[in-house]
Order: C-alpha cells, then structure tokens, then sequence
C-alpha cells in the first residue's frame, strides 16, 4: 500500500492569463504506515500536492499511482480512492453540516455504501479515537469549539477507514493547548491504526516532534526530502525559504559556535537537555 | 467546474477600451444595445458588425472569451431561433405535417440571433474590460441624480459592489466545500434529479453559514471604521473624463447617427 508520485506537475488555469504553476516535477512515495510532514512556506504548493494525492486535482504532467495503479487511468474508482486516502481539510467548517455531530460523522462511511447501523458504529470508534467526548455526540457540529469542530471533522473523515490520512494545517486556528492535544491525539491515531500520516504545516515546531520524515516544498518544487534531523541542519537554507527551524535548533548551533559539544540535530526539548548536560558534564571532567 | 461565467470577470490588459472611464464604456454599451433595436435590415447589421468587431480588436480582450458568455444564453437562443422559425406566418418554404418554415420567419429568427449575440457579446466587452469597482463606481456617477428623489444611489452601488466582490470569493469557497466533501465519499454528478437536490445538502449548508458569517464579519470591519452611508462621503480618486473619453463619446455620437440615418432611410 503506498501513493507514488511520478514526475508531477501541476498548472491552475492553463492556457489563460492566470496560468500558475504550483508544483513542478515532483517525485514523491509515500509508504504504508509512515508519518510525514509536508511544509513550506505558503504559497509553495503543500495544498495543491496533497490534493493529488487523492484524486481531487488531476496532474498536468506525469503520474500518480496508488499501489502502482495510475488513478487517473480507465476504470480506476476514485471514489473509493478517497476512502483509502483519508483527506482532512483545514478549515472544518467546510465539511460539518449535518444537524449532529454523529450523523455528520456518518456522512463518510454511508458514502462508502454501509447501512445505518454499521456507520453509526465507524462513527462512534472515530469520535472516541479523536477524543470526542461522549456527550457531545447529540450536539449541532455548529455548536461546537473551533478544536471540537476539528476533531469532528477528522472523525469525518476517519470513520472511513482510510488505510492513509492526510492532514491540512490540524493546528491551525487553535491555542497552544489545543494544538498539542490535536497532534498527539494524531500521533496516538499513528500507533493504534497503524495507518501513514501526512501532516502539511507551516511550523516546523509543530512537525518536529512527531514525523519520521519531512518533506519541504519551496516554490513548487521538493527542496528537502529526509528525516528531520538531516532537514534541520540546513537551517540556513530553511531560512531563505521563509521557514524557520526549531527554536531549539538555533540554540544548540548557538552553544556549539561557543565551543559546548553539544549535538545540534537534537530536536526536541528533551533531546536537547539530555545533550546539553552530557556536554557539560563532559566538560567538568 | 463553475468557471464560466463571464459576466463580472475582468480580463486584465492594457489596452484603451480598458482605460476609458466606466461611465464612457457604460453609456456607450447602452447606446450600442439601443442601436441593435434601431437597425433592423442585414446592411445595418453589418455596421453593428463592423463597430463590435473595432471594439473587440481594439479591447485586446482574446475572442474566445467575449464568446464565453453566449453559453449561458444559449437555451435561450436556441427556443428564440426555433419558435420564430417556426411561428412566424409568411410566405411558407418548407412544411412537414404542421411544422412550418416560413421566409419572414428565418428572417425575424436572424435578426433575433444576431441582436441576442451582439447584445450579450457587447456588454462582456463592457465587463471584460472594466474592474466591478470602475464599474459600480460609473454606475454611482452616473445615477448621482436620482439621489434628489430619494433613491439611495451610493448604497445601492455599495451593495452592487459588495456583491461582485463576494462572487469569486463565494465561489472558491464552494471549490472547497465541493472538495471537502469529496474527499469523504460525497457525489455531485451522478443520480436522477431528486438524488442531485440531495446531494446538493452538504454543500449548500456550509456554503450559507459561511456566506452568513462572512456578512456578518463585514459589517462589523465597516461599522468599526465609522461607515454611516453615503452623505458627506467623498472618494479617494474621484471620476475624470480625459481626452479620449470626448474622443470615443464623438465616435459613439457618429455610430448612433449613422443607426438613425440607416431607420430613416430605411436601408
């Protein structure tokens, strides 16, 4: 099971004035069951890319294959693709309109063709593996918390089992609590499911800590394509691109340029303690 | 998907149609739409034929885009050219059953067509050449003196523009909606009518709450920077006739001469 991209490039409004190009001959696979961020700055395609990977836009150029059949090609269901390919947007608002959060849940899984029944019970295991307290099952979706909305809506789109999720910016919009809880609940999702997750963002922070790999999109193109340690040390590069690596990145280089031995790929806070007082140590001794 | 609507969307390009003031270009569509009723023989036609041609070269707009906005007529079109044809008592060239064709028929379902054609083609010129701001802002001017019989002209042209602004932007919200759901199985193709109406649901309702809040978030952004209507408001680049604005006002003057003159003579 995995999405293959094979020399894609994508134009909005082609052959007319407006004519941009948003991704050019991007080479991509996504394999079953792992975590990767997709970021870059706005504007660099993160949103156009992921749109390909379920079939909503078509590719001007070159291929995309889903275990190695090319779903554009003749007779391919794709609506059964985005039951497999899990998309969640960014802004829930765009999809909650059912008079309940359980029925709007089971919007997805009836499309898929399963009786009432069975969908209320795909929707009930989504919103409880989102975090959805249960209490808030009977309640208008409009009634609901902007981090509330969000899980419904990824319950949406859990609920039909997709094998891959794809999310745009979960954390967007959220406070600092919510967005941790929102990521974890994701990263939890990743262990349990074992489905592969495709996390598109802007904040390297948020990214960091969770995905085996990062992909970083600039102007259409990959620019970066590794685990995030190797894409943090190009923190310069990053920059240029208007991103920016962790905080913690920038204070470990800095501790180095000061001659602690520290190790710069540490990415998180707790990666980066450890670290700091191995070199200390060291240097005591 | 729902892309081509032509009316209301501006083809940017630097040409003199595009310069013109608004008002200019709104007078002159009008008049360019009275003349299609005046003329009424081919000859006349072909004049009408020759000025849009000269406005579509000169607009540097590309054909097929003045051409776009016939789809949305052409239903319309069609039963026009058809009834006419069909209907029009006269001197009969072809017959099946009770089915008629007539000379003054094709006649009459010509002129319509070509008046039909010329009319919608016009006036994307118009739309195609002008933002929808010149465009209201025009429109404000020009209707200025109905403010004396109380007709509340500025907030009429504020609603107008409000409205164009919103249609782009109403309808990439719907791209979104339409994919959103997409992506959770939903179909917006297939099915009888009923099934359509239904599917219909999860895309018109985010659709409109969305529509609602954004309505409300600008009347709040307008109130919080002291909008209270029209009265004592003054703009920022307020509406000048150049030069060329006498010079296409002559030019227009001549080809309303010319129509009158076609009638008169009857040519």
């Amino acid at each position: 099971m995995s999405i293959e991209l094979k020399h894609v490039s994508y134009r909005y409004s082609p052959g007319t004035v407006y004519e941009m190009r948003a991704l050019e001959h991007i080479d991509l696979s996504i394999p079953d069951g792992q975590f990767i961020g997709i970021i870059g700055h706005t504007g660099s395609g993160k949103s156009t890319l992921i749109q390909l990977l379920n079939g909503l836009l078509k590719p001007s150029e070159g291929q995309v294959l889903y275990n190695g059949e090319d779903i554009w090609g003749e007779g391919f269901s794709r609506k059964k693709l985005r039951g497999q390919v899990g998309q969640v947007f960014q802004y829930p608002e765009h999809q909650l309109f059912e008079m309940d959060v359980l029925k709007d849940v089971c919007f997805g899984p009836k499309n898929q063709g399963l009786g009432q029944a069975e969908a209320e019970e795909q929707a009930r295991k989504a919103l409880e593996h989102v975090g959805m307290p249960k209490e808030l099952f009977g309640k208008s979706p409009f009634e609901l918390s902007g981090g509330q909305k969000k899980r419904a809506a990824i319950a949406g789109v859990l609920a039909m089992n997709p094998r891959i999720l794809i999310l745009d910016e979960p954390a967007a919009g959220l406070d600092p609590g919510g967005r941790d809880e929102i990521l974890s609940q994701i990263a939890i999702l990743h262990r349990t499911r074992k489905m592969a997750i495709v996390l598109v963002s802007h904040s390297m922070e948020d990214v960091a800590r969770y995905v085996e790999r990062i992909v970083v999109l600039n102007e259409g193109r990959v620019a970066f394509d590794d685990e995030p340690r190797k894409v943090f040390a190009h923190y310069k590069e990053l920059e240029r691109m208007g991103l920016a690596a962790p905080e913690i990145t920038y204070v470990m280089h800095d501790l180095k340029a000061r001659g602690l031995q520290v190790d710069t790929g540490a990415i998180t806070i707790e990666e980066a303690k450890e670290s700091i007082l191995k070199a200390l140590k060291g240097e005591r001794r | 998907m729902i892309r081509d609507i032509t009316l209301g969307q501006y083809y940017p390009a630097d040409s003199v149609l595009h310069r013109l003031d608004p008002r200019t270009k709104f007078v002159g569509t009008l008049l360019f739409v009275i003349s299609l009723f005046i003329f009424h023989t081919f000859p006349g036609y072909g004049a009408a034929t020759i000025f849009l041609a000269g406005m579509i070269v000169l607009s540097k707009v590309p054909v097929s885009f003045m051409f776009r906005g016939l789809k949305a007529i052409l239903v319309i079109l069609l039963f026009t050219v058809v009834f006419n044809m069909l209907l029009t008592p006269g001197r009969v060239i072809w017959q099946l059953g009770l089915l008629k064709i007539t000379w003054e028929g094709m006649m009459q379902a010509g002129r319509m067509a070509i008046r039909l054609v010329y009319l919608v083609v016009g006036s994307s010129i118009m739309t195609l050449t002008t933002t929808p701001n010149q465009l209201t802002n025009g429109l404000e001017n020009l209707m200025g003196p109905l403010n004396r019989i109380h007709v509340p002209v500025h907030e009429i042209a504020m609603m107008m523009s409000i409205a164009l602004r919103f249609i782009p932007i109403l309808m990439e919200e719907t791209d979104k909606i339409m994919k959103a759901q997409m992506a959770r199985g939903a179909d917006f193709e297939s099915g009888n009518i009923i099934q359509k109406a239904k599917n219909m649901i999860p895309l018109l309702v985010p659709l409109f709450v969305s529509a609602f809040r954004r309505a409300n978030d600008l009347a709040m952004a307008m109130e919080a920077r002291c909008y209270h209507g029209g009265e004592g408001r003054t703009q920022m680049k307020p509406l000048q006739y150049k030069g060329r604005d006498y010079a296409a006002y002559g030019i227009l003057v001549g080809y309303m001469a010319l129509s009158i003159a076609f009638r008169i003579w009857g040519i």
